[in-house]
């Protein structure tokens, strides 16, 4: 995706340590993108042998061990893996080229925090090749399963976290200093594209909730290591307490995944309905309230370990009460559309579904709030239902979307328009024959995380692998198409898209190499 | 709800076409699944069995609806938009980016809708948390797989026993294609014995686990509840209608989490009470048992039953386990060693593995038994055995 552009003096170095040694955002927000794609296909294999073992009732491919490791390695990889670095990929290219900033504020840095990621899950996927398997306790990896009764190769899982743990406070670091200190005169808070302020909060988030998720492992790595019995009752612990540690790390993870995807359809949606974002303030507090909100839900996780009462309705309410900014951001997106002039592009249909679809897994995250229905949800297939709408539709859309729309100014080229709109359809359909039965199948009574189910679950578990199949499959006509406009195609012009606005589409495509070397004049 | 589909119905229906398009009927049949398969399109929640599932079934539907309505409402004005302001029909874009009385209404009105649906969710709540004044208590603790029943009453012999999984491994073992067994109504959703419990009486559930987190979840009662070591939890059911009902474990809980089900059989108080005098004339018999002689080939096949019961998950049909995870018994130092040794580990388990102490949850009998059938089994020829009279004896001692 990067540009070979020599226009100033100091262009990229040539060959491989170009890459290993660049700290230019452009070159780092590509290795980002191409590395959380290279997971995306990774994490999504690990979700087809699940659906294949699921096609059927019987245990007719993986043995359960090797499932329970199947479902874990494939949440962990695609929460750290995919969806996160693709957002910090999307950062590094856009937030300077949006704030008329030359490069990010911590350049080496910047480097550093990419590179321990290839080797972080590096580490993680060699774990299935050990001896006794790999990480088989759930990517939330819930003690004691995940200590006294884990495999051997927990301690890298471990120490893979943390290198994941230390880049994305890098990452987040850099994202913040680079808003704060290097945008354009003149552009106030207040001026800045959603997607800088969604970044920008998501950042805060980041800082805040890394430190929590090593302090739990490394608590676990006590337990296992070192005698420490933090989670074992049996020494005077408390699993529940890992439980409250992890979900206070949890449930803002969850919108560190998704705020960034709400900055993104901002930016998208005005352009393809030619129309300003509608509430642009209210955008930014709506934001920030489910950035608060976010660290006072934690335990809507935990509602069935048998907390008090109390705590119960605490947290039944702080967590109803999210519906309240979430609506607001719904709503302004479709009031932004209305009374608009749309046309529908690749990045917009990805947009449209997102709020279609996303709005879905709001439903049925209010219904899942309701504490004494969540007894009845809570750990079955309408809970994976409805985190599957929320993240798949939700954030890997959103970063879909984002790619169409910038892949013009990042290769100078347009990408093929039908081929885009035959990767949505295909992706739209395949991702509803996928998860919609699995709201039915979780009423119905199927628990998650199991490698075979009775009988009456069989017909919505066929059409959901089926679903599955044909999401996994198009994803290759993505990297298809991106790898085509990569090569070339009908050059893109300046603006790009007739309704863009934004500092961003005043740099020529491909964007040179060095952008904003003097800031840009801000009306 | 869509009404399910029941293999009569079809059968019926099937019936009753003429004979020209049964054989369109039967391609059909098999390209959507055999009819076994089309039995069942659950698609909502079920209602259970008692007032506090009935209650949370009500307020399930009363959610689905006022979501039903908000996305009438916002998918309604989203399409209308998608149509009505289309470039290519020539809309020209308004002007306007801001409206504080829309949005002060848009944000005020979902606040009233939070606070109607808080109320009765917290109704329900405090009578779900209501576990006062049960006429019986039983302790549920969770194992590695399957779970333990015991009932809490001073009155005669103890009865505790396990619910383990019944559906045979031949059902749900299909790798490489092979269908050795059909597979059963009830596949993967029957134990060998059933918690029982009498109808319209308050029954407490005192719930914890021996290793894992597990969770006991009975969609009829509306109880999930997680059963986590060293923790007592709680909860409650007065069941309104004798029957069998099943669910499962709900937690992640290692290898065979999806295979520990949960059946409970509600009978009628007198039903309940000569059940319950059987257990009890059962639990007696078991002690008696302890005190009579065996030779080793009553031992070794009394064993087998319990090695498949409680030891094959891990160390296979064959003894041969899975290395590293689960050692073979085929050949084992302790299995060919001496005998205390082998007692110990049984016994005791091994600490921080999966191994588990299994004097706490076997009978001296099925100890003795398993301890002689694995000694003698798999190729291991050590010809001695162990009697339940030691067993008994090292499980008083500790
Ligand atoms: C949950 C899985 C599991 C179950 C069920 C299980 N075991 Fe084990 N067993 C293990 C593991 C793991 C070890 C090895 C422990 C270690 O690392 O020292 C083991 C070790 C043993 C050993 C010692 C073998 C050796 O060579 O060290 C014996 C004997 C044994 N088990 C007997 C039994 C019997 C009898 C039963 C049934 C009553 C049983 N096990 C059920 C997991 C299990
Ligand atoms: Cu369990």
């Amino acid at each position: 995706m990067a540009t070979g552009h020599d226009d100033h003096h100091h262009g990229p170095a040539k060959g491989f340590t170009r890459w290993l040694y660049t700290t230019n955002h452009k070159d780092i927000g590509s290795m980002y993108l191409w590395f959380s794609f290279a997971m995306f296909l990774l994490g999504g294999s690990f979700a087809l042998v699940i659906r294949a073992e699921l096609f059927q009732p019987g245990l007719q491919f993986v043995d359960p061990n090797f499932f329970n490791q199947m479902t874990t390695m494939h949440g962990l990889v695609m929460v750290f893996g995919a969806v996160m670095p693709a957002f910090v990929g999307l950062a590094n290219w856009m937030v300077p080229l949006m704030i008329g900033a030359p490069d990010m504020a911590l350049p080496r840095m910047n480097n550093w925090s990419f590179w321990i990621l290839p080797f972080a899950f590096a580490m993680m996927s060699s774990t299935l090749f050990m001896d006794g398997g790999g990480p088989n306790f759930g990517w939330t990896f819930y003690a004691p399963l995940s200590t006294t009764f884990a495999p051997k190769s927990v301690t890298f899982f471990i120490f893979a976290v943390h290198m994941m743990g230390a880049s994305s406070i890098m990452g987040s670091i850099n994202i913040i200093a680079t808003i704060q200190n290097l945008r354009a005169p003149g552009m106030t808070y207040m001026k800045m594209p959603l997607f800088v302020w969604t970044w920008l909060i998501t950042a805060y988030l980041l800082i805040a909730v890394m430190p929590v998720l090593a302090g739990v492992v490394t608590m676990m790595l006590f337990d296992i290591h070192f005698g420490t019995s933090f989670f074992s009752a049996a020494g005077g612990g408390d699993p529940v307490l890992f439980q409250h540690v992890f979900w206070f790390f949890g449930h803002p993870e969850v919108y560190i995944m998704i705020l960034p995807a709400f900055g993104v359809v901002s930016e998208i949606i005005p352009t393809f309905s030619r129309k300003r974002l509608f509430g642009y303030d209210s955008m930014v507090y709506a934001t920030s309230s489910i950035a608060f909100l976010s660290f006072i839900v934690w335990a809507h996780h935990m509602f069935t370990t048998g907390m008090p009462l109390a705590g119960e309705l605490f947290f039944m309410y702080s967590t109803m009460l999210i519906a309240v900014p979430t609506g607001v951001k719904v709503f302004n997106w479709i009031t932004t559309m209305f009374k608009g002039s749309i046309s529908f592009e690749t990045p917009m249909l990805f947009s449209i579904a997102f709020v279609v679809l996303f709005t879905m897994g709001g439903f049925t995250g209010l219904m899942l709030a309701i504490a004494p229905a969540d007894f009845q949800y809570q750990d079955t297939y309408f809970v994976v239902a409805h985190f599957h709408y929320v993240l798949v539709p939700g954030a890997v859309f959103s970063i879909m979307a984002a790619a169409y729309y910038w892949l013009p100014k990042w290769t100078g080229n347009m990408y093929d328009e039908s081929l885009g709109k035959l990767h949505f359809w295909l992706s739209f359909v395949g991702i509803n024959v996928l998860f919609f039965p699995q709201h039915f199948l979780g009423l119905a009574g199927m628990p998650r995380r199991v490698p075979d189910y009775a009988l009456q679950f069989a017909n919505f578990n066929m059409i959901s692998s089926i679903g599955a199949f044909l999401f996994g499959f198009s994803q290759l006509l993505f990297l298809f198409i991106v790898i085509k406009t990569v090569k070339g195609g009908k050059k893109a012009t300046t603006q790009v898209w007739e309704g863009a606005e934004g500092l961003e589409w005043t740099v020529p495509s491909p964007a040179p190499y060095h952008t904003f070397s003097t800031p840009p004049p801000i009306k | 709800m869509l009404p399910s589909l029941s293999v009569n119905t079809i059968t019926s229906f099937f019936n009753a076409v003429s004979r020209r398009y049964r054989r369109i009927l039967l391609v059909l049949t098999l390209v959507f699944g055999s009819p076994a398969l089309l039995a069942d399109w659950a698609l909502n929640m079920r209602e259970g069995i008692t007032e506090v599932s009935r209650e949370t079934y009500s307020l399930h539907m009363t959610i689905i609806w006022i979501c039903v309505a908000i996305g009438v409402v916002v998918y309604g004005v989203l399409v209308y938009s998608l149509f009505a302001y289309r470039k290519s029909k020539g809309a020209v874009p308004a002007k306007f980016n801001h409206n504080t009385t829309a949005e002060i209404i848009w944000t005020f009105i979902p606040f009233v809708i939070l606070i109607a649906m808080a109320i009765p969710s917290t109704r329900v709540l405090m009578k779900i948390y209501d576990t006062e004044d049960a006429v019986m208590d039983i302790q549920i603790t969770g194992y590695q797989w399957r779970w333990q029943y015991k009932y809490l009453s001073d009155k005669g012999a103890p009865v505790v026993y396990f619910s383990n999984l019944a559906t045979p491994a031949e059902q749900y073992e299909n790798f490489a294609g092979k269908v050795s067994a059909e597979k059963g109504e009830n596949y993967l959703l029957e134990v060998d014995q059933p918690l029982v419990i009498p109808v319209n009486k308050k029954v407490r559930f005192l719930l914890t686990s021996a290793d894992v987190i597990h969770a006991w979840w009975m969609p009829d009662f509306a109880i999930k509840k997680d059963a986590i070591p060293g923790f007592m939890n709680q909860a409650a059911v007065i069941a309104e209608k004798p029957g069998i009902y099943r669910g499962q474990c709900a937690e992640l809980c290692g290898r065979m989490h999806g295979f520990m089900p949960i059946v409970v059989e509600v009978k009628e108080q007198a039903d309940y009470d000569a059940w319950f005098a059987a257990k009890q004339a059962a639990a007696q018999a078991v002690a008696d048992m302890t005190s009579k002689e065996f030779n080793r080939e009553q031992l070794v096949e009394m064993g087998q039953t319990v090695y498949t019961t409680y030891c094959m998950a891990c160390h296979q049909a064959n003894g041969q386990g899975l290395p590293p995870t689960f050692p073979a018994l085929a050949g084992s130092k302790v299995a060919n060693g001496p005998i205390e040794g082998q007692l110990d580990v049984v016994l005791h388990g091994r600490k921080g593995t999966a191994m588990a102490a299994f004097g706490t949850q076997l009978s001296p009998v099925d100890i003795a038994a398993v301890i002689t059938y694995e000694r003698n089994s798999f190729g291991n020829k050590m010809g001695d055995m162990a009697t339940p009279l030691q067993v008994y004896q090292l499980q008083q001692a500790k």
